[in-house]
């Protein structure tokens, strides 16, 4: 009798503990050799494939085409009826170094002082942020995250949304933030007189033209005494940049900005350069293409700068200016974490303009070139990363929806907070009543 | 003579009224008809006769002289309604009280703001311009129609619709009040009281009111009237549901709270509006009637939107509570049609359910449906006309019509639409929005406290 107890008890305990364990936390990722078969791939760099399969192994791309030769016991998934896109890279974002951008505990994208270059984005970012499997559930897989603030913000650092360290999400860019001195209006709140508002940008650019002259001196110094110079951390985090082997990223909007911008870039001769922002692009999108420097541009959904100009400025912009040759990018911008939205930057901006493909590419091959790691994102081929996604349509379109994510090679959980709550509450139980009859 | 008078001052309003109200006659030929009540007809027309919808058939008849629109291949459906909008105002937040109900939007109308014109391209035709949220009674609003062009204020209102108040719960009047002037409310505790003693007091003066006017009949009377106080008689309206309650809200217990304040006083006509959290207590707004006004998928702005999901839009709907999408933002409210799609994705809504949550459901909140809100014979000509299905990422709106009159055609759009120059502004100067801003436009004119000495002092 006693022992039929035990065995009843050890069996209610192995029941609960089991039932426990499936309740007990989030699903984990799974880094699984996996076949994804009768898809239509959008490769982005080699057109689009018809009832093919992609062959994930180790991490990689293995295989892309019609004729892939799976090896045996691949766990193979049947995407007869979806599509098959590479991961949605988002150039402008912080996630990682925002929760919540009222509650300033939780933010970490603004440190203070003016010349910070040396503060890294990268050793901020909460692999943990709720954003994160928010955003890449919806097929963003990598993001750029970018300190704000000052003139020389620090430096931003392109990450994949999976990981449990800041290291494993890094993936393979960092580039230095400089706000160019702005004389535009910072949003309804900007309450700044026309002259101070002069006078705040001249000051800065004396200020950055100073800080430069001691970035070149600085960088002679290092060179001459083969690395000796002392301790100089705004310096020292400058001089990757002044050597032309780092990428300077230059936030400008209007377009007298960006004209100032584009004529400093030059002075100073600086090689590697990506321009932020460019709201105002269109305005001088020649100019822009002359220089050859590429573009970051975005968010899309965002209204004209100017009283004046058309109501669909904003949304053409990105149009505009890849019509004008330049080589454009397309970020999402957001105060309120939606990265997600990405897709739907791009598609406005086909709406409004642009070629489809050529909006594709903005937020995949692009933005990967720009930041030298195309060899591992940004399209389908073989050998590059397995950082793509699965979905039912076109990616653009709001009703379309993603039904797997796999990044570096791991399949994600399908869940954010935002699935758990409508998991939860669609049918909340109990509803009014909490006494059942 | 004093009814003569008043005779010929009524006359002349009346007059002015019908000067200021462009109605138009317009036929819209063979597009997708999407009517939001009566499903989609195929290749059907659209006839507008005086400013309102005259007949719903195929193959109308062009009477004589009335304008053509060929929509072959184009959608057509009713305006878009934002219910919840701060366009087209000059001041949003009287931000120096608690308990505001006698200021009104009305007074601040400004028809030259170039978010209206904007608007139109984005296929909107009817907004609730609403008073901000620093306040746990707010002002009241007006409910408008882009008629964009006109140089009269009163020419925007959409005369006739019924009256709305703003109200606000959560962190907006309690960082304005306890933290920036150190009154109540600090606290959601605080909410609810300031809202009670505002209701009791306004049914105290009602009550005073009946008595007098009652007595004031019997003969030998020799009391006073008691002390005439605009706000309470605005409160009073409330209680009597002659206005509409539109409640900023975020958070479950806010919510829920101010659910039990409406039964209490009787309170039967309000519209809860952001409700982030409103999938929470979805059942509970169901039982009591009350409406939802959300975001698509806004959220982690402040910690009052952190546990909000983008499914709300869905829950809400499922649960059975009337629910619109709308924007509180000069950008979004211009693709309302995109943020409505998203319920397609987060939560399958269909088409048919996704286009009411900027339609028919925003016009039932805001007390205007039997005049907008869809499209049937009688109702007024407000019609948005899209290249692509509207749900459609690729959806553009290519004509948007008021009344019958065309105040938005993308192809004939110039680049310049200002009504007028301002000589002062400086043209170099751009408006560019801050990515990092945690500010929502509910309280826009409101930042003076948030930059008080008192503000700052208490936030250490």
């Amino acid at each position: 009798m006693k022992g039929l107890q035990t065995i009843i008890g050890l069996a209610a305990a192995i029941i609960c503990g089991v039932v426990m364990h499936a309740q007990a936390q989030s699903p984990k990722g799974k880094y699984a050799n996996v076949a994804l078969t009768n898809a239509t791939i959008e490769t982005v760099t080699k057109g689009t494939i018809q009832n093919g399969t992609v062959l994930i192994l180790d991490g990689k791309i293995a295989g892309v085409g019609t004729n892939v030769s799976i090896p045996a016991g691949t766990e193979i998934i049947d995407c007869k009826g979806k599509f098959i896109y590479p991961g949605m890279i988002d150039a402008g974002t912080n996630l990682g170094l925002n929760e919540i951008s009222a509650v300033a505990r939780t933010t970490d994208f603004n440190e203070i002082g003016e010349v910070i270059p040396q503060m890294k984005a990268l050793t901020a970012v909460n692999p943990n942020a709720s954003a994160i499997p928010v955003t890449r559930v919806s097929g963003v897989t990598t993001a750029l995250t970018i300190p704000t603030g000052g003139m020389l913000s620090g430096t931003a650092a392109l990450i994949n949304l999976h990981g449990y360290t800041p290291d494993q999400m890094y993936a393979g860019f960092e580039g230095i933030v400089l706000n160019f001195p702005n004389t535009g209006r910072r949003g309804f709140f900007d309450r700044r007189t026309d002259d101070d508002i002069k006078k705040a940008s001249e000051k800065a650019l004396a200020s950055l033209n100073d800080v430069w002259e001691k970035a070149i001196q600085y960088h002679k110094l290092d060179s001459a005494t083969k690395g000796k110079t002392g301790y100089y951390p705004e310096l020292q985090a400058l001089v990757p940049v002044i050597r032309g082997e780092q990428t300077l990223l230059v936030e400008t909007n209007t377009s007298k900005d960006i004209t100032a911008a584009l004529k400093w870039v030059k002075e100073k001769k600086v090689k590697k350069v990506i321009l932020t922002g460019v709201a105002e692009g269109w305005r001088v999108a020649d100019e822009i293409a002359k220089s050859g420097i590429p573009v970051i541009t975005g968010g899309v959904l965002e209204l004209p700068t100017r009283d004046y100009d058309r109501y669909d400025r904003a949304y053409a912009n990105a149009g505009l200016l890849k019509k004008a040759g330049v080589k454009v990018a397309i970020k999402s911008e957001s105060s309120n974490n939606n990265y997600r939205n990405l897709p739907y930057h791009a598609g406005f901006a086909v709406a409004y303009g642009m070629n489809k493909e050529d909006a594709l590419k903005a937020i995949t091959i692009i933005p990967a070139e720009l930041f030298g790691v195309a060899d591992k994102l940004g399209s389908i081929e073989v050998g590059k990363s397995a950082t793509l996604f699965i979905c039912t349509g076109d990616p653009f379109e709001t009703k379309t929806n993603v039904s797997h994510v796999f990044i570096d090679g791991w399949q994600m959980p399908m869940v954010s907070r935002q699935t758990e709550l409508y998991d939860e509450f669609l049918k909340r139980d109990p509803g009014v009543n909490k006494t059942k009859k | 003579m004093k009814k003569l008078l008043t005779l010929f001052f009524s006359s002349l309003a009346l007059f002015s009224v019908m000067a200021q109200v462009d109605k138009g006659n317009l036929l819209i030929k063979n597009g997708t008809v999407i009517t939001i009540t009566k499903g989609n007809l195929e290749q059907t027309d659209v006839l507008i006769k005086d400013g309102k919808i005259a007949q719903i058939a195929k193959n109308i008849q062009a009477p004589a002289g009335v304008r053509v629109i060929d929509a072959t291949g184009h959608y057509v459906m009713p305006g878009i309604i934002d219910a919840h909008s701060h366009i087209a105002l000059d001041g949003i937040n009287e931000g120096t009280n608690p308990i505001t109900p006698e200021v009104s939007e009305e007074d601040v109308i400004n028809p030259f703001q170039i978010g209206i014109y904007r608007a139109l391209g984005g296929g909107i035709t009817t907004v609730h311009a609403m008073h901000g949220s620093a306040n746990a009674i707010g002002g009241q609003c007006e409910t408008i129609k882009l008629r964009y062009g006109n140089f009269d204020p009163d020419a925007l209102k959409m005369e006739g619709a019924p009256r709305t108040i703003k109200f606000a719960l959560g962190e907006n009047p309690t960082r304005s009040h306890g933290e920036g002037s150190g009154i109540v409310p600090r606290t959601r505790m605080g909410v609810e009281f300031v809202i009670r003693q505002a209701f009791s007091e306004a049914k105290e003066y009602s009550e005073a009111w009946s008595k007098y006017n009652k007595n004031k009949l019997v003969k030998g009377f020799r009391g006073a009237p008691p002390a005439y106080s605009y706000r309470h008689e605005v409160l009073s309206d409330i209680l009597n549901d002659k206005i509409i309650i539109h409640c900023h809200s975020y958070r479950a217990d806010e919510i829920y709270m101010m659910l039990k304040v409406c039964k209490d006083f009787g309170i039967k006509r309000i519209v809860f509006q952001h409700v982030n959290e409103g999938f929470k207590v979805a059942p509970e707004l169901a039982a009591q009637g009350a409406m939802a006004s959300v975001f698509s998928d806004w959220w982690a702005y402040k910690f009052e939107v952190y546990y909000s999901t983008a499914y709300n839009a869905a829950i809400l709907t499922r649960n059975g509570v009337v629910t619109s999408i709308n924007s509180d933002d000069a950008e979004m409210m211009r693709h309302l049609y995109h943020e409505a799609g998203k319920t397609q994705k987060y939560g399958a809504l269909t088409d048919e359910e996704a286009l009411a949550l900027i339609t028919i459901n925003p016009a039932k909140q805001l007390g205007i449906e039997s005049r907008v809100g869809s499209l049937e014979v009688g109702k007024e000509g407000d019609i948005v006309i899209f290249k692509n299905h509207p749900l459609s990422i690729y959806g553009v709106p290519m004509y948007t019509i008021v009344d019958g009159i065309v105040w938005f055609d993308r192809e004939k759009d110039p680049d310049d639409m200002r009504l007028v120059v301002d000589p002062k502004q400086n043209i170099d100067n751009a408006m560019l929005r801050d990515k990092n801003s945690d500010l929502d436009h509910c309280m826009e004119g409101a930042e003076f406290i948030l930059d008080s000495e008192l503000f700052n002092a208490n936030k250490k």
